[in-house]
Order: C-alpha cells, then sequence, then structure tokens
C-alpha cells in the first residue's frame, strides 16, 4: 500500500493555477486508490510542460524525447510485462510530434496507459498552436489564425479501433481520478485524453470555457457500441462528453508474443550453452 | 584449385536458391568459399547475378575470371561471357532461352525438360542446374541429397525425392555430355562453416545475450532482423518490426531501461531518423548497439549496392557531446567477435555503440573452420533481482570515479529508477545548475572516455613487419586488400594496415603482434610496432577507400595528424576486384 506522502516529490516548476496540477492531484490519489507502489510502475514522459509530471511524483521514470513517449513505453512493456507503464504527453508531443507513434501503438495494441495533457496549445515554447487547437486561434505564430482543422484525438482513437478511449478535465479532479483508474485497470492499450486549461497562453479554452460545457456521458451510455462511440466522438462545442467514450476487449500484443508467454523478457536468464546449436546452422 | 561459377537471371528466377545450395556444397565438402551478390532495387525481372569462387586454399574475395556461368537469362550470357576463362563453360537451357549457342564453351542441360522427367514439376529445373554444375566439377552428389532432405523435409516425401531425381537427372547428364569439361575439385577436409556478414552480426547479438531487436525494413541491415526474428522463439528474443526508425531505437531504448540488452538496425537513411534517439542514449546513459549498413547515398542513393560513405557520419552525428563507440569489421568473423563487443562495451559504459557495416559484407558468404564460443564476453554488468533490492542506497546517475553509475533494472527494488534526457541530476531529476551540469559532462564524457579509448584495439598488420608499401583500409576492403597484399608481396616490401576498431580512434602507444604473412616473414614471433610510427617510416601510404571523399583518411588525419601520400577511391556502388585494386596499385607504386 502507499499513502499520498510517498508520492511527494520536487516543486512544480508550472504557472500558478496550471491545469497540470489538477491531473497530478488525481494521479497521486489514483495511484494510492489503487494501492501501487512508486517502485511498481514507469512513467515514460515527453518533453512539454506535461513531459515535467513524473518528476513532481514517485516513481520509475523515462523522462525521453518529445514526441516519442510510446516507442519507449512500448519497449518496456515487451520487456517486462508485468511492470505498469504509463505514458505522458502534451497534445504537441502526442498528436504532433508523435502522432505516427500514436496510431501504430493504437493498432498494435500493446497495454500502455496513455495520458495526454491536452491544453489545446504549446506553452512550453510559449503560445504557438498545437494539433487540438480550435480553428481561427490567433497566435504570434498563426497571425491570421489557425487555419488547420481541430484534430479529434477520440474519434481518431476510435477509428483506429483503440482498446480503451476516454477523455477526463482537469477541473473535475474526482471523475479525472476515476477515469486513470479505470484507464489503468482496463486490459489494453488506453487513451485519456484531458482537457486542461493553459491559464497563460490559452485564453480561449479558460477553466470556464471547459465548466460551461463539459459534461459526463450518461449512466446508461454503452461505450461498447462503436458506431455510438464514434457518433459521441464527433460532439464537440457547446457540449463536449467526458467519461469512458470506447472500449473493446482485444486481446494486446504482450499476450501474443510466443517468447514472453510464460515470462517477461527481462526474467529470462540467459542460457550460453545453447549457443553451440546457432553455430551448427551455419555448416 | 580455385574456380569461380556465377549464376545470373532475372529476379526472381532462384539464382539465390542456387547459389546458396553450391555454396554450402562446396563448404561442407570443406573447400574455401567466398560468395557475393549482385542484384537491383526490384523483385522480379532486371539482371541480377550470385557468384560463388571456392578453392583449396582461403579465398576472401570474387574474382573477375569465371570457370562456369549458370545463365538463367540471355542477359547472363550477354553480360557476363567475357568474363570466361579460357576453359571455362556457360551452361544453359535451350528451351527455356530460346535460343541454341553453338560455341564449343556452351553447355546445353535440358534444366526444364528434365525436371518434369525426373522430378515431375518443372520448378525441380533450379535443382537440376545445381545437380548439374556438381556434375561438370565431378563432386558427388551425397552432399547436395542431404541439403535436398533437410530443405524439403516439410513438404513431404515426394517432393524430397523429386528434387533428388532431378539433382541427380542434372549431375548424369553433365557427366555424360560435358566432354570439354577438364574441372576437378576434390574434397578437401571436415565441413567448414559458411556465413555471411549479416548472419554473423545476427549471430553475434544471439552470442551476447541481445533480447530485443527493433528495426524498421531497409536493405542492406534487413537480414539481421529476419536472422533474429526467425531464432526468436529458441534464444528467447522479441523482435519488432517499428513503424519507423525513431521508433525503432526509441523501442530499443525503452527495452533497455527496463533491463534487457537491446539492438537495433539500419542503413545511412534510416540511422538518419535515428540520430535523435542516439544522442538520448548519450544523454540517459542507456546501452545501446546499433548495426548501420551503409549503401551509396546521398538519399536514397543505389539501394542495393556498396558504398562506405557513413563512416564520419556515424562518428559526428547527433547534438551534443558523449561517447560512442564504432567498429566496423573486415569479415564475418570479426562482425561475429566485433558484435559481442559492442555489446559489452555498451553495456559495461552505458553508452551507444554502432557495427558499421556495408551492403558487400552484409550479402558476402566466408567459409571459417569455427567462430569460438570461449572467446565471448558475457558480463551482466546490470543490478538486478536480490542484488539491487538489498542496496544500501541507489542513483541512476550517481557520481562515481569512473562515470559509470550503476544500472539497476526498475521494479526489482524500492529505489526508482529515474533517467531524464533533460540534464539531471544523481537522481536523474530534470535541473539546471550549472555546477551540476559540469559534474554529469565530466561523469558521462571525460571520465569515460579514456576508459573506452583504453579498450579499443589497434588495426591489424599483415605482411611485412617494417614495410616500404603501407596499404591501409578500414571495413569490409579488408579481404581484398589483403589478397592485393599477398600478390605483391612476392616482389615488393609490403603491408596491409586494417582498421576495424575505429572510433574512438585507436591510441598508438599499443603494441599488438601483426599477422605474420603466409611466406614467414615475421613469422618468426611478436613484432612490437606502433601504426603511427609504422605510417611515418613507410615511403609509400595508400588509403584504399569505397567513397569518393577519403573519409577514413580524414579521420586519420584529424586525429593523428597523419596524412596519407595517396588515397584509392571507389564509388561506383560496387566492390572493389583484385585485379582493378591491382591495377592502381600498381600505377602509385610504380612511382616509388
Amino acid at each position: 500500500m502507499s499513502t499520498l506522502e510517498d508520492y511527494k516529490g520536487q516543486t512544480p516548476a508550472w504557472c500558478p493555477g496550471c491545469g497540470n496540477f489538477g491531473i497530478l492531484k488525481a494521479f497521486k490519489d489514483t495511484m494510492v486508490e489503487l494501492g501501487i507502489e512508486p517502485h511498481q510502475f514507469t512513467v515514460v514522459s515527453g518533453i512539454g510542460q506535461a513531459g515535467k509530471l513524473p518528476h513532481y511524483l514517485k516513481c520509475n521514470t523515462f523522462n525521453g524525447l518529445h514526441g516519442r513517449t510510446l516507442p519507449v513505453a512500448t519497449g518496456i512493456r515487451l520487456s517486462n510485462h508485468e511492470m505498469l507503464v504509463i505514458a505522458v504527453a502534451g497534445d504537441g508531443d502526442c498528436y504532433g510530434e508523435g502522432g505516427n507513434h500514436l496510431i501504430h501503438a493504437m493498432r498494435r495494441n500493446i497495454n500502455v496507459k496513455l495520458f495526454v495533457h491536452d491544453n489545446q496549445v504549446y506553452g512550453l515554447t510559449k503560445g504557438q498552436a498545437s494539433p487540438t487547437s480550435l480553428e481561427g486561434m490567433v497566435t504570434k505564430n498563426q497571425p491570421f489564425g489557425v487555419f488547420s482543422e481541430q484534430l479529434n484525438p477520440i474519434a481518431l482513437a476510435i477509428a483506429i479501433d483503440c482498446s480503451f478511449v476516454a477523455r477526463g478535465f482537469a477541473g473535475d479532479m474526482g471523475h479525472l481520478k476515476e477515469l486513470m483508474k479505470a484507464s489503468i485497470l482496463h486490459k489494453g492499450f488506453s487513451l485519456l485524453d484531458i482537457l486542461q486549461p493553459c491559464v497563460t497562453f490559452n485564453k480561449i479554452n479558460t477553466y470556464e470555457w471547459y465548466k460551461q460545457r463539459v459534461y459526463h456521458v450518461e449512466p446508461e451510455y454503452n461505450p461498447e457500441d462503436r458506431i455510438e462511440a464514434f457518433k459521441k466522438a464527433l460532439e464537440w462545442g457547446e457540449r463536449i462528453p467526458t467519461g469512458i467514450i470506447y472500449k473493446n476487449h482485444r486481446p494486446i500484443l504482450e499476450e501474443r508474443i510466443p517468447v514472453i508467454k510464460d515470462n517477461p523478457l527481462v526474467r529470462q536468464s540467459f542460457d550460453q550453452s545453447r549457443l553451440e546449436t546457432a553455430l551448427k546452422e551455419f555448416y | 584449385m580455385d574456380y569461380t561459377i556465377k549464376i545470373g537471371g532475372e529476379a526472381g528466377q532462384g539464382i539465390q536458391t542456387i547459389g546458396d545450395t553450391l555454396a554450402r556444397v562446396f563448404s561442407r565438402a570443406g573447400f574455401h568459399v567466398f560468395t557475393h551478390q549482385d542484384y537491383e532495387s526490384r523483385i522480379r525481372g532486371g539482371h541480377n547475378f550470385f557468384q560463388i569462387r571456392f578453392s583449396d586454399s582461403p579465398v576472401m574475395l570474387s574474382r573477375d575470371r569465371i570457370d562456369i556461368i549458370v545463365a538463367l537469362d540471355k542477359e547472363s550470357i550477354s553480360l557476363h561471357e567475357k568474363e570466361l576463362s579460357k576453359d571455362g563453360l556457360i551452361v544453359y537451357d535451350s528451351s527455356s532461352l530460346k535460343k541454341k549457342y553453338e560455341t564449343p564453351n556452351f553447355l546445353d542441360i535440358p534444366f526444364v525438360n528434365l525436371a518434369i522427367e525426373h522430378g515431375g514439376n518443372k520448378i525441380m529445373a533450379n535443382t537440376v542446374a545445381t545437380g548439374a554444375v556438381l556434375g561438370m566439377l565431378k563432386i558427388r552428389l551425397d552432399i547436395l541429397f542431404e541439403i535436398i532432405k533437410n530443405t524439403f523435409k516439410k513438404k513431404g516425401e515426394d517432393i524430397v525425392k523429386g528434387n533428388i531425381n532431378a539433382a541427380m537427372a542434372g549431375h548424369n547428364y553433365a557427366i555424360k555430355e560435358c566432354i570439354q569439361c577438364s574441372f576437378s575439385a576434390t574434397p578437401i577436409s571436415n565441413p567448414k562453416m559458411l556465413i555471411s556478414g549479416v548472419d554473423a552480426i545476427g549471430l553475434g547479438a544471439i552470442s551476447s545475450g541481445c533480447k530485443f531487436y527493433s528495426a524498421y525494413p531497409m536493405t542492406p541491415s534487413t537480414g539481421i532482423m529476419n536472422y533474429l526474428a526467425g531464432k526468436g522463439k529458441d534464444y528467447g528474443i522479441v523482435v519488432e518490426q517499428a513503424e519507423d526508425e525513431i521508433a525503432a531505437i526509441n523501442m530499443a531504448l525503452g527495452a533497455s531501461f527496463a533491463g534487457v540488452r537491446a539492438m537495433t538496425g539500419t542503413a545511412g537513411g534510416g540511422f538518419a531518423l535515428m540520430v535523435e534517439g542516439l544522442s538520448l542514449a548519450g544523454m540517459t546513459e542507456t546501452p545501446i548497439v546499433i548495426a548501420l549498413g551503409q549503401r551509396p547515398a546521398p538519399a536514397t542513393g543505389l539501394p542495393t549496392r556498396t558504398e562506405q560513405a557513413d563512416l564520419l557520419f556515424a562518428t559526428h552525428t547527433a547534438h551534443g557531446e558523449f561517447p560512442r563507440v564504432i567498429f566496423a569489421p573486415g569479415t564475418p568473423e570479426q562482425a561475429f567477435y566485433l558484435t559481442n563487443k559492442a555489446f559489452d562495451m555498451a553495456e559495461k559504459y552505458q553508452v551507444p555503440a554502432i557495427v558499421i557495416f556495408d551492403q558487400y559484407l552484409a550479402d558476402s558468404g566466408w567459409t571459417f573452420e569455427e567462430f569460438d564460443l570461449s572467446k565471448i564476453k558475457f558480463n551482466d554488468y546490470r543490478i538486478r533481482g536480490d542484488e539491487f533490492k538489498n542496496l544500501g542506497g541507489y542513483k541512476r546517475h550517481a557520481f562515481t570515479d569512473t562515470g559509470i553509475s550503476p544500472l539497476g533494472v526498475p521494479g526489482d527494488s524500492k529505489y526508482l529508477v529515474v533517467t531524464d534526457s533533460d540534464e539531471h541530476n544523481e537522481e536523474g531529476h530534470i535541473i539546471e545548475d550549472a555546477e551540476t551540469r559540469i559534474k554529469m559532462v565530466q561523469k558521462r564524457l571525460l571520465k569515460k572516455l579514456p576508459l573506452i579509448k583504453q579498450e579499443i584495439e589497434p588495426p591489424s598488420l599483415y605482411g611485412s613487419s617494417q614495410p616500404e608499401i603501407l596499404i591501409v583500409g578500414w571495413g569490409s576492403t579488408f579481404g581484398v586488400v589483403k589478397e592485393a597484399v599477398d600478390v605483391l608481396s612476392k616482389s615488393k616490401n609490403i603491408a596491409m594496415l586494417h582498421f576495424s576498431e575505429i572510433y574512438p580512434f585507436p591510441l598508438t602507444e599499443k603494441n599488438p603482434s601483426p599477422t605474420p604473412l603466409p611466406q614467414g616473414e615475421g613469422a618468426k614471433g611478436r613484432v612490437e610496432f606502433d601504426y603511427l610510427t609504422l605510417l611515418n617510416k613507410a615511403k609509400l601510404t595508400i588509403c584504399i577507400e569505397n567513397n569518393a571523399s577519403g573519409q577514413f583518411a580524414r579521420l586519420m588525419r584529424a586525429e593523428t595528424g597523419f596524412e596519407f601520400k595517396y588515397r584509392i577511391n571507389k564509388f561506383d556502388g560496387r566492390p572493389f576486384t583484385l585485379e582493378g585494386l591491382s591495377r592502381e596499385l600498381d600505377v602509385h607504386i610504380g612511382r616509388l
């Protein structure tokens, strides 16, 4: 068992009021409530304000490159599938720089939990448009407004039959915690897109803006109906659904690889005595 | 005896099957064998060939002179007829080529008809051709039968029997009809091993305890992934085909972080995409081995051909400063041992280690008596299990005298394993202060580098121990330079200096013993030398490279100040040949 004290990390260097604080709090609460200890999981994070998250708690950490969280997380899981692996990235990080990796991680169905801090703007580089910025948003780099259509990560994920797709809101911590728990407990690749206000650079998608729009999906909503889920995924604007939007029970990659069926790779010792056989094949 | 067989035809006709099978027959019969392939970047059609040289003494490159051409298409004849030796023969099937050649150096064997008649299927025409070549050489079929049984046992008794009958039909036909055949090849000794460069790298990886390989297919490195994927189940290796090379190196780094030995492989273009990850390996001190197969570039270049033009790219690429190790094997044997050394050094010093090769080495088959497994080094430098659990304290990037910090396996202990691509403190957490930065650079780079340098072996010297003429090569030119020295040493005081451990550049004060010349000079025991003195004393130094700008010569100058008198560069996408290199060497030596 763990306590909140076990998860106390460095003092965050985020702006006061940053949506990341809500995510950090929900994350710690999730771990404590699930009884997970810091050494029992690994956070792989990218670059951006979200990428700093593991430094502000306690856990095994691989804080890698911008956009490259999922390949690293995949490598860790394939080598040790007894380790819980959570990838933490921002919207620019995961949907921009790392878009290709996201598509293929969802296809593989590697049992990695992906939490995307989606603030619809670039924070670390100071206010440029991100893939999820609203069309028309004016920034220093996009003085005529964003021309590209806003990426819909939820619809993208459902289209690729991602095993678990959810959306949370950093301003709704209790609900976010439940989504984090569900994501961790789900067997399969999980995308949790977390709407997160950037108090410094995003003056459009503020706490107020989100609060007026987000709602929890109805209790009778069935996330296992892919067509209904896709309809739900297309909802954006006046009303933004949060909760588990879609899930399925596809087999995970780790269970399909015969080599690691019985034992994680990292626990398999190296048997040098068998090398003679490999050599013989060349005669 | 020293014969060369060339099998030519379109892609998809089975050139490689015939070539591989014949080469295996020769190596099992105890001959020394060298094979090389020339193919176009296409799956069907075009013109490709597979060349086998076999001899009763060691061979390590192809020759221009061909003794038997197996022509599966007309182009094989029009393109290669002029390469035929005096008593050479072209064997073909006039019904397939729809042309009859009447000159005496042609042997028409009905591959297809014999296959249908004796094997029961025209698909066995290649087996007929294989049997026919062995008939021309008067080599018995028992070894071929063993290979056929092994290859086709899964397809059932009928297929095995059909192929055996087809082979016999070709063999008998050649013995009966080839009155002009004057070849004689008597099996000489115990079977030898026959292995290509890519297989040797793959075998080296397995022998080093590699457990994870992620890559994106790219010629000439794909063979490593094929080999390891085939061996994965038997040797406990996960092979993952990544969505791109960026993912490939990051997956391998994730696997390495999680506690297993990990590797990736690619060609120059893919390596360009991996460069960001290379720097990440440097910063996070995550061990990784990268196999880098060179091919003619820039950009896509000549995808299936050979070049040595990524040396300076490999030594200099990636942002920032961190140590790396680069090996450039000259033979499959060196590729095997150096892949092992790459793993050992990557794990020991927690650095990236690159094995750089090229298409020529990748696809060439060589024979060896054996690879010595007792020379394989395997030390698990990681802290895992109870050792990690019971440790008194742990910091992933702790400052130490050697700069090497403890590499723990995450999850095995309450201690957390934290690393960061940002500059970090001993715990692995992000920092920005100058003092920690300085200490980390000292730890990561300045402390480790001298230790790594101590482990880099100097070049090998072959030939005269006090050479007047010194021919220098690196990587895959080993075979051709060595044979050129063999030829020239009959009349000249000459030696080869071959570099296979390239970076960090070998220290000059190391004194290994040179390989003695077969003629006996220098065979009296160890001769001490340092390569720089040797180079400075030689009257003529020539650097041989399969590139246009002389990258190794530049590296030599940058690292030691030594400048070669002459360079011989070949950049047509093809390997050096003995005849071609000898001609160029003669020009330079003539000036002496």
